[in-house]
């Protein structure tokens, strides 16, 4: 069973229904229980960084996340926002501390491109990863510019490179919606399920 | 580097997909389940969903429309069209939509667009603009085309994108089913008074209509007539697209 956490701020109905496609079973969760043990979690993203960090808090879930993160051979997931909370801080609001898995701030993009970035772009692994080079939908204003060390990551170019999707061990985190990207997303998302192509992934 | 999109857009009324001319005359064009599956399976990058109807109950019929797409659409839907509130935008994204279009209600209450976007992001709400040219201006329709405002669609797009707007979905009333092409002074006056993507619709009738579009500064381009009646599948279109430099998703 595939556990989404349930921050409330987050528009998921495209996430379940991908899932539904899959023939994967669901389910929402707030418990920290559900979350440690779990075999695959996501923590979702649409919306507000100040508003899905206030959510964590208030469901007291920062450190249950923060552990399952930190423990790769756990299949988690982190969808466009949920991977921007990653980080320690962002620009899009700077009084909210983020889970800080990696120290990195999330930057928005600069002013030679429009902002948000909408729609295909490509991704392109830059170590042996979960998946192949492809084209994936994107709807994101803020990015993660360097990738953090110890991780596996792809790349795309939007008014220079930034860092589309990162991962450890079983733990992916994309800053594309692969719910949203066609067969090659759903194929993003079979293979983090199955979780085999990317038992070593990252470690290089 | 980010694609040039094209978006299919399914007009819909009482749970069937309807096509006019200039906002009227609408007939049948199909079954909006299977001709957005229909359609993503073409290499369609996005859907446009617009509910053309005014009752309750249609209203109803088009939030199940909505969850009967997104249960087989595996790309990004867009939903727009009566749209009143927040709350309304809510309940759409509920069903399935990934964005909302507003149009008439942001025109008559503009904080709606900052509302929706500190609720929901940027990304999720689209202002859809519809204009025609009158006195050497491009002014701004609401009630689909059937009022006119005392309001310039150039700096409304400006406002918009003041107000929180993630995108701008751009229809020429005067080009909308005629098929002779974009409105491209419209579009060039927009895309350089506000930097959001901009969507150009109305008037699409051949790829060539597509191409100088994406010149005049169009971010993405919707056209349903094209697709609707099979005179190019969406693959075509992206195919030609291609061959003549545009960077297309494959």
């Amino acid at each position: 069973m595939i556990q989404i956490i349930n921050t409330g701020v987050a528009n998921i109905r495209s996430l379940q229904a991908a899932f539904d496609r899959l023939g994967e079973p669901w389910q929402l969760t707030e418990s920290p229980s559900d979350i440690e043990t779990a075999s695959h979690v996501v923590l979702p993203g649409v919306g507000a960084f100040a508003a899905a960090v206030e959510s964590i808090d208030r469901l007291g879930l920062r450190e249950t996340i923060i552990e399952r993160i930190n423990t790769p051979q756990l299949a988690t997931l982190s969808i466009c926002l949920g991977m921007q909370l990653l980080g320690r801080s962002s620009e899009e609001c700077e009084t909210s501390v983020g889970l800080g898995v990696i120290p990195h701030e999330i930057k928005r993009f600069g002013d030679n491109v429009k902002v948000p970035q909408l729609g295909w772009n490509v991704v392109q692994p830059q170590t042996e990863g979960p998946y192949q080079t492809g084209e994936a939908y994107f709807a994101n204003s803020f990015r993660l510019v360097e990738p953090p060390e110890g991780w596996g990551y792809a790349n795309s170019e939007y008014g220079g490179q930034f860092i589309s999707s990162i991962w450890r061990g079983r733990m992916l985190a994309c800053q594309f919606h692969p719910e949203l990207s066609g067969e090659w997303g759903q194929k993003v998302l079979q293979n983090w399920i199955a979780g085999e192509t990317f038992a070593n992934g990252g470690q290089s | 580097m980010l694609k040039s999109r094209i978006i299919p857009c399914l007009d819909v009324n009482d749970g069937r997909v309807v096509k006019g001319v200039k906002f009227q005359n609408l007939r049948d064009a199909g079954d909006p389940v299977e001709l957005s599956f229909h359609y993503e399976d073409q290499g369609a990058d996005e859907l446009v969903l617009l509910d053309v109807t005014a009752t309750r109950q249609d209203r109803i019929a088009m939030l199940e429309t909505v969850e009967k797409v997104r249960r087989k659409l595996g790309i990004p839907l867009t939903v727009g069209g009566g749209i009143g509130s927040v709350e309304d935008a809510g309940r759409l994204l509920n069903a399935g939509a990934d964005k909302v279009s507003i149009n008439s209600a942001a025109v008559r209450n503009p904080d709606l667009i900052h509302e929706m976007s500190v609720r929901f992001g940027a990304q999720c709400t689209v202002v859809a603009i519809d204009a025609k040219m009158t006195d050497g201006m491009f002014q701004v329709l609401t009630r689909s085309g059937t009022t006119a405002e005392t309001l310039d669609a150039v700096k409304w797009s400006a406002t918009a994108q003041k107000l929180g707007a993630g995108e701008i979905l751009l229809t020429s009333f005067d080009r909308d089913g005629t098929r002779s092409g974009y409105d491209l002074p419209m579009l060039n006056a927009v895309t350089e008074a506000c930097s959001l993507p901009v969507i150009a619709s109305g008037g699409a009738d051949s790829v060539q209509h597509m191409v100088e579009a994406f010149e005049h500064g169009a971010h993405a381009v919707l056209a349903a007539s094209i697709f609707h009646d099979g005179n190019m599948t969406v693959a075509e279109v992206k195919k030609q697209l291609a061959a003549k430099g545009i960077e297309v998703r494959a």
